[in-house]
């Protein structure tokens, strides 16, 4: 058998996404008329299924494909059930919006394109794989930012995250010219190797590592390349926005780690583990004082998934396979909190059908509809930290993995950052449970999106941590994957 | 059978039924005070059959139970000693008082709110029973979220100011705390409590350990300078919760410091007391002045929890058994009446709608049954000998007096001035002439309050009269952390009047002579 077959065979997400999205873009077509869009969404919530399902047998060792562009292993595979589930979750809860909007069908098929880009992200064994997923994954968010492209600011969102984040592809590509001038390859183990050879530290490879460090750090909105995420969360159709928060998260924080853990172990692994810090610092700090003084609540989520960043990145500070296991444990729980935090923003109309825009919006929800209300305040608890909801304990495990590692001021420093960021999740909770209703909002009433949000609060009350266990054990298999021993 | 697994179950279960009542407001809202007070009075029953059934020989843990549900990150471990004992009875004990005090003056949201003070007690009774210091920090931190709803939704005017400053002081203190642990942690390979407990940490780790817990416990104590949020969340608080803040939150603190800093940091602890005893002489002298200007009754009586906190801040670095002893029943103590007089002011409260002391007065004429409660538990909160606050105030002197008499000295004039300002609060609200008619007209105790507040004048009577039952349990425990602190090198403070080294002449008679000792007491 050609090598090319095995290589498909091993790339079997990216196989089965490739053609469903082409499929999908044709039944679309072929369908037409009001039934496209549904015909299409399901569909498309079938090829993630499947594409989820042809993880099932993944190896847990690395498996290189398309002679080492390609890797598959339980890092990857890890990454790639949350990129799915968010993928496909993000699909679902766009439904009510797209059938109130005219209900176009490339939306699913978009979503497709993208998540395809994301699985190639955390799988790549190169550069240039890297660089491939990534615009994959970028050019198809660009397009959904704009969705709805009679309104100014969701074409104004598309525009100016198309103009950042085609400037920070440029920088990343840049980085890549320079790491491969200085290394010699752009393979990730393959450059392992040549610079450890290398008799001293070379600074043109660091200038190109500071390179890939701010493209990627664009992509996962950390500061001081954040600055786009506030606009784009607003300006882009709430469902687009829930979509920007999750996945594409997820997958670049991924790539960031195979990158710097794979490609610069060793003795270069001082230089970018201080950026890491730099960055992570800046965006627990920022995130958290510039969210106290927002009112819309997107925007406020915006800063949240900043701080939030901040906090993942503190896993990878360390480079350690506890850090990467902590890491992998963050993106988990941070995901079910975002989403769930922007399908209740979802299932609230204002009563003249306008869609909930800012947090005075919330005022008095506890009263108006308690199910929701408690939910979002589960939410909130969880991304404020506070044991003894989930999401306090990724946070645990990545100080912890810090403070192993001996990064004790890091590991303070975030958390006062988390009690900064407290008092903002605490307003929305004060709006909600302890002001009086001023409108009464009403709910969209989709039962699909009850049902995520019901299961995305669940899993982030108490509850959820009985899933911990499981988890660790899946996280710390995956982050194995990455440290050869 | 798991009866502490149960224990901080059952009040869980409780809230989700209460929470997800049927029914009309006013139907859930009476089936949700029923279900809230079934629940807490089982609570009682197991906290009785616990005490029953604890031996009282042995400082090992008992009730043990260990899971590992949620592996690697903590353990579901728990189990008690003699002082988680006494505090978790301490706990069950308030509660159904709490639902009781409750029971008509909310009326607002009766099911949230029931659902909030069953999951208080949950996490309250998780604190004292976990045996990983992460299951420990889990429940400590927990405790926010009900009392941020309890004050922020059914508090008074400032309510909101009032939830936020507890809510975000507490969890600074807290963050630090839980870096020291994760270093702890690292360091020794284990997260159960006992182990811990018998670590040798290095001694320059145990100082910035200790400063980083006391920056948690000192908050939620609360020591001078950091009470500021205490008398505000009291103000703002509805009476039970302010019985819940003073009489089991506030002893979250002194339960750290006895269970952590002691135990685990004795060289810092012993490095560190002049820090304890300055904030704490500092602290009793200046609540206790502040206490004396007050207006408003329950800001008075959270003035005056602050001064009692200093006690047993001073008892427990007194580093000796009668010291720690007596703040612990410092801390029973204070739970007890403090949790009574904020009761007290509850019921006339719930009458006259002011904590205005100026608005009251002749109470003693118009409610003499009334006046006679508030008047015991004012001298119970000074301390008259056959109160229980005379057994806790006696005992910490006496063992801070081996250690520090400057502090000793300055700890007794609180004492002094304690008694000034609860005797004049007591005149002006039973004595004088009613300040007005409606003051005049109000009714003396019912049933239901009398009902409340007779259990806890028995148990403060019980605890001044025969307090050897309550010591008798935590007598293994402490003297655990006595042995740990034993001839560990003391900071330099100065230790007696005369400035001259005769630190064990100075001990020894305090010891053997009762007599000369409660001198000093008065």
């Amino acid at each position: 058998m050609h090598p090319i077959f095995a290589s498909i065979a091993i790339a079997g997400p990216e196989t089965v996404l490739t053609l469903g999205s082409l499929a999908a873009l044709m039944l679309g077509t072929f369908t037409g008329g009001p039934r496209a869009l549904t015909v299409t969404s399901l569909f498309s919530v079938a090829i993630l299924a499947l594409a989820g399902f042809t993880l099932m047998d993944a190896p847990a060792a690395a498996t290189i494909a398309f002679d080492g562009l390609y890797v598959a292993d339980a890092f990857s595979a890890f990454l790639k059930v949350i990129i799915l589930v968010a993928a496909a979750a993000s699909v679902l809860l766009a439904q009510p919006w797209l059938g109130a909007s005219g209900g176009r069908f490339e939306y699913p098929v978009l979503m497709l394109l993208a998540t395809l880009g994301m699985a190639i992200m955390v799988s790549a064994n190169d550069l240039i794989t890297l660089y491939v997923g990534l615009e994959l994954a970028a050019l198809p968010s660009y397009v959904l930012a704009a969705f709805h492209r009679a309104d100014d600011r969701s074409a104004e969102a598309g525009l100016k995250y198309f103009v950042l984040g085609a400037l920070a592809s440029g920088i990343l590509l840049y980085g890549v010219t320079l790491v491969y001038g200085f290394a010699g390859s752009t393979q990730l183990d393959v450059i392992a190797g040549l610079v450890a050879g290398q008799p001293e530290r070379s600074l043109g490879l660091l200038v190109g590592i500071v390179f890939i460090l701010s493209g990627l750090a664009f992509k996962v909105s950390a500061v001081p390349f954040h600055m786009w995420t506030p606009d784009v969360y607003e300006g882009a159709p709430t469902p687009v926005a829930a979509f920007f928060s999750a996945a594409p998260k997820a997958a670049a924080l991924g790539l960031m780690a195979r990158v710097l853990v794979v490609a610069f172990p060793g003795k270069v692994a001082p230089d970018w583990q201080q950026i890491i810090l730099f960055i992570a610092i800046a965006s627990m700090v920022l995130g958290a004082v510039a969210a106290v003084a927002q009112t819309n609540i997107k925007r406020l989520l915006a800063y949240s998934s900043i701080a939030n960043i901040g906090f993942a990145l503190v896993g990878l500070a360390p480079g350690t396979p506890d850090g990467i296991s902590a890491l992998l444990f963050y993106i988990t729980v941070y995901v079910a909190m975002t989403l769930g935090s922007f399908l209740v923003v979802l299932q609230l109309r204002r009563p003249d059908g306008a869609p909930v825009e800012t947090m005075a919006d919330f005022a008095g929800l506890s009263k108006t509809r308690p199910g929701l209300a408690l939910a979002m305040a589960v939410f909130m608890f969880s991304l404020a930290g506070i044991p003894p909801l989930l999401g306090f304990w990724p946070k645990f495990a990545v100080f912890q993995a810090a403070v192993a590692a001996g990064l004790l001021p890091l590991a303070i420093i975030g958390f006062i950052a988390s009690v900064v960021a407290a008092f903002y999740y605490l307003r929305l909770i004060k709006i909600m449970y302890f002001d009086a209703p001023e409108v009464s909002l009403d709910s969209e009433g989709s039962a699909v999106n009850g049902g995520m949000i019901a299961a995305c609060a669940l899993f982030c009350s108490p509850l959820g941590m009985l899933a911990m266990s499981p988890l660790a054990v899946a996280t710390t298999r995956a982050a194995a994957a990455l440290f050869p021993a | 059978m798991p009866i502490l697994s149960i224990m901080i179950l059952l009040p869980v279960v409780a809230a989700l039924v209460v929470a997800t009542l049927p029914g009309g407001e006013a139907e859930r809202a009476g089936r949700a005070r029923v279900v809230a007070l079934a629940t807490t009075l089982i609570e009682l029953a197991l906290g009785i059959w616990l005490w029953a059934a604890f031996d009282q020989t042995t400082a090992a843990f008992q009730f043990a139970e260990k899971r590992p549900l949620f592996a690697p990150y903590l353990d579901w471990s728990l189990g008690i000693d003699g002082i988680a004992l006494m505090l978790i009875a301490l706990s069950v004990f308030l509660m159904p008082l709490c639902i009781l005090a409750s029971w008509e003056s909310v009326q607002k949201r009766v099911p949230e709110y029931m659902a909030a003070f069953l999951l208080m007690e949950s996490l309250m009774i998780g604190t004292f029973a976990a045996r990983d210091i992460f299951l420990f920090y889990l429940f400590f931190e927990g405790g926010l979220i009900p009392m941020f709803l309890i004050i922020g939704i059914w508090g008074g005017a400032r309510r909101i100011y009032a939830s936020y400053k507890f809510f975000l002081y507490t969890l600074l203190g807290s963050v630090l705390m839980l870096v020291a642990m994760l270093w702890m942690v690292g360091f020794a390979g284990s997260s159960d409590i006992g182990v811990l407990a018998r670590t040798d940490f290095p001694k320059e780790a145990q100082v910035w350990l200790f400063l980083a817990f006391f920056a948690s416990f000192a908050v939620k104590m609360p020591m001078w300078p950091v009470h500021t949020w205490l008398p505000d969340a009291h103000v703002e608080a509805p009476t039970a919760g302010s019985v819940i803040l003073a009489g089991v939150l506030l002893k979250l603190g002194g339960y750290g410091f006895i269970r952590f800093s002691l135990p685990m940091f004795p060289d810092a602890s012993a490095q560190l007391i002049w820090l304890v005893f300055g904030l704490s002489m500092v602290a009793v002298v200046y609540t206790s002045l502040v206490a004396l200007v007050q207006h408003d009754m329950k800001k008075l009586i959270a003035y005056s929890s602050v001064a009692h906190m200093a006690f047993v801040t001073g008892g427990l670095f007194a580093l000796n058994t009668q010291g720690i002893e007596g703040a612990m029943v410092m801390m029973l103590s204070h739970g007890l009446v403090s949790g009574a007089l904020f009761l007290c002011v509850g019921v006339i409260y719930d009458r006259l709608h002011t904590r205005e002391i100026g608005r009251y007065g002749g109470l003693a004429d118009t409610m003499p049954r009334y006046a006679l409660v508030l008047l015991f538990f004012t001298m119970a909160s000074v301390g008259l000998p056959a109160t229980s606050g005379f057994v806790a105030e006696f005992l910490v002197l006496l063992g801070l007096y081996q250690t520090s008499t400057w502090a000793t000295f300055v700890l007794t004039t609180g004492i002094i001035l304690g008694a000034g300002y609860m005797l004049w609060l007591y005149a002006r609200v039973a004595y004088g002439k009613a300040a007005g008619d409606d003051t005049r007209a109000m009714p003396d105790l019912n049933a239901r309050e009398i009902a409340i507040l007779a259990p806890i004048v028995v148990a403060t009577l019980w605890m001044g009269i025969y307090p050897k039952s309550f010591q008798q349990p935590m007598k293994p425990a402490i003297a655990e952390v006595v042995a740990r602190l034993e001839g560990r090198e003391l900071a330099t403070v100065p230790t007696d009047m005369t400035l001259s080294p005769m630190k064990a002449e100075m001990a020894l008679p305090a010891l053997t002579s009762p007599a000369q000792a409660a001198e000093s007491h008065h």
